[in-house]
């Protein structure tokens, strides 16, 4: 029987306020791909192959090293339904392609859920540590301390002049990916998003953003990358996303002090209309509710409101979406109910406000 | 805008990726994203930048309009048997030993996705310590080679032993 606490419980490590910069810094991902070497990859491997892979790294877990970067506790996917695999997914801590594609996929998860090294995904192994806030530097740190371990007891593959070998060759090298969700509210209010982040990809990063019908992206959140992983040292790849970060940081806190000297009563209505409407509305869909959720984390952020907290919004987005809610609530819904739930469920954490039937 | 993968749904994530300076944008749905891709934190679905491959694959001219026919022998993987058409159309490697037979055509596709085409970066423990060992071995040999053509056969001797204690070295850590 799978243990099902990770899915209980809303709130991961990452999601709780912390780590620097942590109002325009959401969080902070390492990933490193790892396979090893006389298996075939995922992609080509029978069902018996990933299972003796799975079977290899799971036993890894109990080897000295990697306990002392532990613990880890293994979660066969198989094992789980759907809804908690949803849920998984909806926390970041597993991919929709090792739900939907992997054969005998797993995932080993830390207590704090601060790492979630997935099995069999597209890589027999891709570690991945997610920490709250800007904390690049930390996440890797941790990241590689875990592959070192791993490494003590699997044999990688790896090749002195391509060094470590992914499936896919946009990964290879250093199998390194490190990423940042920014929250960027000023910005795009000022409409200046557009501008910076298509200077970011012009120096060799991928931005990526949800964007609705318009051009506005809902939520204001954005995330950017490396995409490089081959010719440049981990410390290069991760330096290089940091200093672009810090301007974006800057760029933010800038439009963010404009906003408060030049139009302060506006930004301090659609703040107060947003955390009206999420404490009182009975119907809400998931984009209103990622645009509401950002005006309120705003107002958190420039001391308009005090009624609720960073992470109560880092919250509210990750239990907004299907599978939370259907988690929380018990019950399958369609899209118009869903609606309904996701107003009762933010109405409830906001302060107890209750509809009668 | 309509999802450049399925052409039905509305595109709902836009992706520009560059690469030696050729900007290429990507529209697609969450259903395609989702389909295909890895997580993004922050959205409900997901893209990965393998899926753009295919485009970027397409690195060997040489070979456009030739039909491969049952003459031509094709580079084809022997431990995963992946061959190197359908390396190009999945844009992944099946196993280690794809990396050596594709190995001669893999320099243009890295320079255009990377900018380059060789690791710079962490090496495992135990591959660097084998390294240092081959890098050692390296030296020893060519200190032997010269101390033969110096005719000092007491100290080729002495290098011999220390380049066979290195190999059996390198048979016992592998
Ligand atoms: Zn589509
Ligand atoms: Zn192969």
């Amino acid at each position: 029987m799978p243990n099902l606490r990770f899915t209980e419980k809303p709130l991961s490590e990452w999601m709780k306020e912390g780590g620097d910069h942590s109002d325009v810094v959401i969080s902070s991902r390492v990933r490193i791909a790892r396979n090893l070497v006389q298996h075939p990859f995922p992609i080509v491997a029978s069902a018996e192959q990933a299972e003796e892979v799975q079977g290899q790294l799971i036993g890894a877990l109990s080897s000295e090293p990697v306990q002392s970067v532990g613990p880890f506790e293994p979660i066969i996917l198989k094992e789980l339904d759907d809804v908690d695999k949803e849920v998984l997914m909806e926390k970041h801590l597993i991919s929709p392609s090792l739900i939907n594609d992997s054969r005998a996929g797993a995932v080993l998860l830390a207590e704090d859920e601060s790492v979630s090294i997935m099995l069999n995904e597209e890589d027999h192994l891709r570690i991945q540590c997610l920490y709250p806030g800007f904390q690049l530097q930390e996440a890797w740190e941790r990241a590689s301390a875990i592959d070192d371990a791993f490494e003590k007891a699997v044999n990688y593959a790896f090749d002195t002049h391509r060094g470590y070998m992914t499936s896919c060759p946009t990964n290879m090298g250093t199998g390194l990916r490190a990423s940042v969700m920014l929250h960027l509210p000023a910005l795009a209010i000022m409409n200046q998003v557009g501008r910076i982040l298509s200077a970011v990809s012009q120096v060799g990063l991928a931005v990526r953003g949800l964007y609705g019908e318009g051009s506005e992206a809902i939520g204001n959140i954005f995330q950017i990358s490396n995409q490089i992983t081959l010719g440049l040292s981990e410390e290069e790849i991760i330096d290089n996303l940091r200093s672009v970060v810090l301007q974006i940081i800057e760029y933010e806190q800038h439009a963010r002090n404009r906003l408060l000297t030049e139009s302060r009563l506006r930004i301090t209505d659609r703040i107060m209309r947003s955390y009206g409407i999420l404490c009182y509305a009975t119907m809400m869909d998931s984009k209103e509710a990622f645009q509401r959720i950002s005006d309120v984390r705003l107002g958190v952020d420039l001391g308009l409101i005090d009624k609720t907290s960073v992470t109560q919004m880092n919250e509210l987005m990750i239990m907004t979406q299907p599978g939370f809610l259907q988690k929380t609530f018990g019950v399958k819904m369609g899209s118009g109910e869903r609606d309904m739930y996701r107003a009762q469920l933010i109405r409830d954490k906001l302060g107890n406000i209750h509809v009668e039937d | 805008m309509v999802c450049q993968e399925c052409q039905k749904r509305p595109a709902t994530l836009h992706f520009t990726k560059i690469v030696n300076g050729e900007k290429t944008e990507f529209h697609i749905c969450e259903h395609c994203a989702r389909e295909k891709g890895e997580l993004i934190p922050g959205t409900s679905g997901g893209f990965s930048i393998h899926n753009l491959l295919s485009g970027l694959m397409d690195f060997d001219s040489s070979n456009k309009g030739q039909v491969p026919g049952p003459a031509v022998q094709e580079l084809q993987c022997p431990e995963c048997g992946m061959t190197y058409t359908q390396f190009r159309k999945l844009g992944r490697f099946g196993c280690s030993s794809c990396y050596k037979t594709f190995d001669d055509k893999l320099d243009p596709l890295l320079k255009r996705v990377h900018g380059s085409t060789a690791h710079t970066g962490k090496l495992p423990g135990r591959a660097g310590v084998q390294i240092k060992i081959r890098q050692q071995m390296h030296e020893l040999k060519q200190q032997l080679q010269k101390s033969i053509a110096d005719e000092e056969f007491e100290q080729a001797a002495e290098l011999r032993d220390q380049i066979r204690g290195l190999e059996k070295q390198i048979s016992q850590e592998s």
